[in-house]
């Protein structure tokens, strides 16, 4: 509870004795490019992999002649829009970009850079932590909107190459029935996904103590803790929202 | 001259700090001196404001820093420059982008002219041509200059230094005090450092307090330090066996 407390206390600090907003912008930009453009190749090859796998297993499981070959594509198209892109996706960014915030932000406490900040009169928490939340609250959802195509495209590459379904059956299958909801829905779990990932980790980074053991034990908790708090925000989203 | 008075801080029950005044003046070298754990850096982050104390005050030219609005709060540590123990350089910038940043931060000063005020602290250092070298590039010695120009850069009133000999081996150590002493006396800045080197303390204490388990236990100049009649401190002094044999002698 204390923690919980002390992360929203946390929160409200950034918004406190900020600096200008020329400042974020620049800091903002910046960030966009380690947290979202530096995401890209990892987003490319999970996802791509992602979609040819669900392709493939949903064929193997298909064993009814009475249910037609574009369902695979109804069914890619679907996990992928639901789960696997906004949520495998922001598994695999707590593992690559948390634990990366909480081991900047960490190893920058230890080597009293945050305290250089703040005798300045700069509020660390706010000129460090607020330009990665914004910057992963604005790139994450770019990265599942990217991770939704490349995933159905892999879907598509597996489906032809391994002759399990026609180009005008997977094609014909992720048209079925599409419900744009859930391409809203995919995006607002992005968002809150991103926020929690960004502010939990740099939660772990900053309130890091001790040396070069406790930066790579931040690390870890941030990537733990992130992946609990996605799971538990998906449940209470579909329940919410679906 | 920043004044402290009364202050005392614990941690866990533990009464770190027990009630310790000052008086740090300005265009002096203070220093705060003290065994390992006897709470020096606790008092110094108390002072800067990292710290909140428990109790007493700290008051910068007669504004007292934790009974102040944030707006005199955030003024006080505009004018504050601090050395940390490892440097506490920005990883991720230039030696360069390193000193400019207060100047970024907290001014609007045009790129041109702060191009040339880095360029004019970090030669005042005796620092040139490490503009683009990244932190890890440079040497324990020259991370310390370059704390040293960052902590200037913005024309502060007063420098603290936190063991800016630690690390360092003796002749690097004898140039770095040099340096606080040539800054602390030609800016006519108010500075205090910690230090438990009785070189450092000799060499450039124009003011000493010496700390015993949170205690104020001396307080004089490097001239009377020797002439002391704590025994603490003689121990302090005298910790190193060359000079034990030296006192015995004398």
């Amino acid at each position: 509870m204390k923690s919980i407390g002390k992360y929203f206390i946390l929160l409200g600090s950034l918004f406190k004795n900020r600096e200008s907003f020329k400042t974020y912008f620049k800091l903002t930009i910046n960030e966009c490019v380690l947290i979202g453009v530096n995401s890209i190749i990892i987003v490319v090859i999970v996802s791509t992999f992602m979609g040819a796998v669900t392709a493939v297993q949903t064929a193997y499981n298909l064993v009814s002649p009475l249910i037609p070959n574009n369902v695979i594509g109804l069914i890619v198209r679907d996990m992928t829009v639901l789960e696997l892109a906004p949520t495998i996706m922001a598994i695999v960014f707590a593992g690559k970009v948390g634990s990366n915030i909480a081991g900047e932000l960490g190893t920058m406490r230890i080597t009293e850079q945050i305290d250089a900040l703040e005798v300045m009169g700069i509020n660390g928490a706010s000129y460090l932590i607020l330009p990665k939340i914004l910057a992963s609250v604005f790139m994450y959802p770019l990265l599942v909107i990217m991770a939704a195509f490349l995933s159905i495209t892999g879907g598509y590459l597996a489906g032809i190459m391994t002759n399990i379904i026609t180009e005008q059956e997977y094609i014909y299958g992720i048209r079925l029935d599409f419900n744009e909801y859930t391409v809203t829905f995919a995006l607002i779990k992005s968002v809150v996904f991103a926020f929690l990932v960004s502010s939990i980790s740099a939660y772990k980074g900053f309130f890091t103590r001790g040396g070069a053991l406790e930066v790579g034990l931040a690390s870890t908790s941030a990537v733990t803790n992130s992946v609990i708090a996605i799971l538990l925000a998906d449940y209470l989203l579909a329940q919410l929202l679906l | 001259m920043i004044e402290i008075k009364n202050i005392r801080k614990s941690f866990k029950g533990t009464e770190v700090i027990k009630g310790i005044s000052g008086e740090f003046q300005q265009g002096k070298v203070n220093m705060i001196i003290g065994a390992s754990g006897t709470g020096k850096s606790v008092l110094l982050k108390c002072i800067v404001g990292l710290v909140t104390p428990d109790e007493g005050n700290v008051i910068y030219r007669g504004r007292d820093f934790f009974n102040s609005e944030k707006d005199v709060q955030r003024e006080i540590r505009q004018e504050i420059g601090m050395l940390f123990q490892g440097g506490a350089l920005f990883d991720s910038m230039t030696v360069e982008k390193n000193v400019m940043f207060p100047l970024d931060v907290l001014t609007k000063m045009p790129s041109d002219e702060k191009l040339d005020r880095v360029n004019f602290c970090l030669k005042r250092v005796g620092l040139e041509n490490v503009n683009t070298k990244m932190p890890s590039e440079i040497s324990g010695g020259m991370k310390k200059r370059v704390g040293i120009a960052r902590a200037i850069v913005n024309n502060s009133k007063f420098l603290f230094c936190d063991e800016p000999n630690s690390g360092l081996d003796p002749q690097t150590s004898i140039l770095i005090d040099e340096l606080i002493k040539e800054i602390t006396y030609e800016y006519d800045i108010t500075t205090v450092v910690v230090s438990h080197d009785m070189n450092s303390v000799v060499e450039s204490g124009d003011y000493i307090l010496f700390m015993y388990q949170g205690n104020k236990l001396w307080e004089g100049t490097k001239d009377d330090i020797l002439q002391n009649d704590v025994p603490e401190l003689q121990d302090f002094i005298f910790a190193n066996h060359i000079l034990r044999r030296l006192k015995e002698k004398a």
